[in-house]
């Protein structure tokens, strides 16, 4: 507990620091968020008037904790370019985003853990060949071609998912769910790929290990010995890449969103990229390192439930 | 005869040329209840004998000759018929009790398991039998080291596990690899006296590899001296000891301490291995 407890603290800690560099570049890009909102002929009387109804003339330090004060509080600023509260655009965007790369997570485990303990299972079997095949084409492929692949194979050809858009949750269930089936897919073989050739790895030098001779002079089965033995073991290195790749699976899904033209986090943060709507580049991007850093910490608090040897003593 | 080995070869496969051979024709039987000492220097073929025998050697070996356990051929047997054999009929304790536990298993679920691998007892039956097989090799208050880890336990308490572990079931053969190695001296000798007394009360055969005379000479009734793989001699242990009819015997004795070889002449083979 003592373990998790302190995680939580450097947690929040580094989470202050990001922020605090999140805002300190902000400030460095070239824009003046009153001249994007007015445009370039605004009266220099009106981009004053603006600039202090925003808060822009404060000092620096002011305007960094008048943010961290609005996040506390769940108020974000309004968006310069759309006509809404930032909080209320993420909320929406998360609705599309969260499922995604979720779906894609789950995706990626459900091939690779599998795919990996099988191929280390036969080193050069029959499965060890395809996964090596798999994984390669799959690093060596971007998702966003995947997802082109997938919308001109699949999607057009065949007629089963959608090609690109979503219709909402309100449109029914299954029908979100199918529009966001083949972006998760594009997502989820890149980092199927790697995850397999960690499992693979892992599991290999596992099964090297004198308790797997222990458990099968205990009269355990090969793949008794691989189930219950081995792959417990090799949870670690397995787990921590999984918490690593999230990340990548969140810069995929910019370029994922935007090909199959998905409302989501993604697109937003290329949007506003591209308008210059630096409020909401700033909570984006601090929302982005804020699911990154909370899925390491459940990482972390995830080794002590994997390895005994981990946990504390108190 | 419970266990006959006749002229076990056993190779290791190269990826390029002709195989290894690492035992080159090793024949010995062992009856209930007796107790063979093999004794060697490293890379005289003990271990992989062993291995062998329990039918764990790896993909990479291979073996000819016989291993005769209960009349039937250990080489010829089916996966699924040495599953069985494993655990039930012989068992088997390693030279490493820091790695020879899963580290992510306690160690009740571990004795309870090589039951459970063998017999459809219920898990509480299991999980009863193995704290008596806890306190069986004495491990203080096995109550509680039921639901500790590995890494929770001492050396010789892992040993002891393992011990628990290979006799969970009562097996006729129990293979014993260098048990006492890893282990403090002080610690070794309570090991080999559990080994000595169980394997009395049990009636089980024990083949206890060693690369110290000392051990062997405490609990072996018959010795087998091994050199790079060949049978240098064979017999009583305490006639090996005394009057070793082979140079290399001799040569492995003379390597023992000074006391330990007066040790030889005066006492009783069975004293012998408090004085390494």
């Amino acid at each position: 507990m003592r373990h998790i407890a302190q995680s939580l603290v450097g947690l929040i800690i580094t989470l202050l620091v990001v922020s605090f560099v999140i805002f300190l570049v902000m400030e460095a890009v070239p824009g003046d968020p009153a001249e994007i909102i007015l445009g370039m002929s605004a009266a220099p009387d009106t981009l004053a008037a603006l600039r202090s109804q925003l808060g822009l003339d404060q000092p620096f330090l002011v305007r960094y904790s008048n943010w961290l004060i609005g996040l506390l509080q769940g108020d974000l600023g309004d968006s310069y370019t759309y006509s809404t509260s930032v909080s209320q655009l993420i909320g929406e965007r998360l609705e599309v985003t969260l499922p995604l790369t979720g779906l894609a997570a789950l995706l990626s485990v459900l091939i690779s853990v599998p795919l990996g303990v099988l191929a280390a299972a036969r080193p050069n079997g029959l499965v060890d060949m395809f996964a090596s095949l798999f994984s390669q084409i799959g690093i060596a492929v971007p998702n966003f071609w995947v997802g082109l692949l997938l919308i001109l194979g699949v999607a057009l050809t065949f007629g089963w998912f959608p090609a690109g858009g979503f219709p909402g949750w309100d449109a029914g269930f299954w029908s979100a769910l199918n529009a966001l089936i083949l972006p998760s897919i594009a997502l989820a073989i890149p980092q199927a790929a790697v995850l397999t050739r960690v499992t693979r790895a892992a599991v290999i030098e596992v099964t090297n290990e004198d308790f797997v001779r222990t458990a099968r002079a205990k009269g355990a089965t090969p793949s008794h010995a691989l189930w219950r033995h081995i792959v417990p073991n090799a949870m670690i290195p397995i787990v921590t890449m999984l918490g690593m790749q999230i990340s990548v699976l969140i810069a995929g899904a910019v370029l994922v969103e935007n090909v199959f033209t998905l409302p989501g986090m993604g697109t937003l943060a290329y949007q506003a990229l591209a308008q210059r709507d630096l409020i909401v580049i700033q909570n984006v991007v601090l929302f982005f390192a804020a699911i990154v850093m909370g899925i390491n910490f459940l990482v972390d608090a995830l080794y002590t439930v994997l390895d005994p040897r981990l946990r504390v003593r108190r | 005869m419970m266990l006959e080995i006749k002229d076990l070869k056993v190779g290791f496969q190269n990826e390029v040329g002709p195989a290894t051979d690492v035992v080159h024709g090793i024949s010995f039987s062992l009856g209930k209840g007796e107790t063979l000492g093999i004794v060697g220097e490293s890379g005289s073929g003990k271990s992989v004998l062993s291995l062998a025998t329990i039918g764990l050697l790896p993909k990479t070996a291979k073996a000819t000759g016989e291993i005769l356990f209960n009349g039937e051929d250990i080489l010829t047997m089916s996966e699924r018929e040495l599953c069985k054999l494993r655990g039930s009929r012989i068992g088997m304790i390693f030279q490493e009790p820091m790695t020879a536990l899963n580290p992510a298993m306690k160690v009740g679920s571990q004795i309870a398991e090589a039951l459970r691998l063998h017999s459809n007892i219920s898990r509480a039956d299991a999980n009863a039998e193995a704290l008596r097989l806890l306190e069986m090799v004495k491990i203080p208050d096995a109550k509680r080291k039921m639901h500790s880890y590995p890494h929770e336990m001492s050396g010789g308490q892992r040993q002891r596990v393992g011990i628990a572990i290979a006799l969970s079931l009562k097996p006729d053969l129990l293979i014993a690899d260098e048990p006492t190695t890893a282990l403090d001296v002080t610690v070794q000798a309570e090991i080999l006296d559990i080994l000595d007394d169980l394997v009395t009360e049990l009636g089980i055969a024990l083949i206890l590899i060693s690369h110290d005379l000392g051990v062997i000479a405490r609990i072996a009734d018959r010795t087998l001296v091994m050199y790079r793989g060949n049978e240098m001699e064979q017999g009583e242990t305490e006639r090996v000891l005394r009057q070793p009819s082979h140079d290399y015997t001799r040569k492995l004795l003379s390597a023992l301490p000074r006391r330990a070889r007066a040790g030889l002449d005066v006492m009783a083979p069975t004293t012998l291995g408090d004085s390494v």
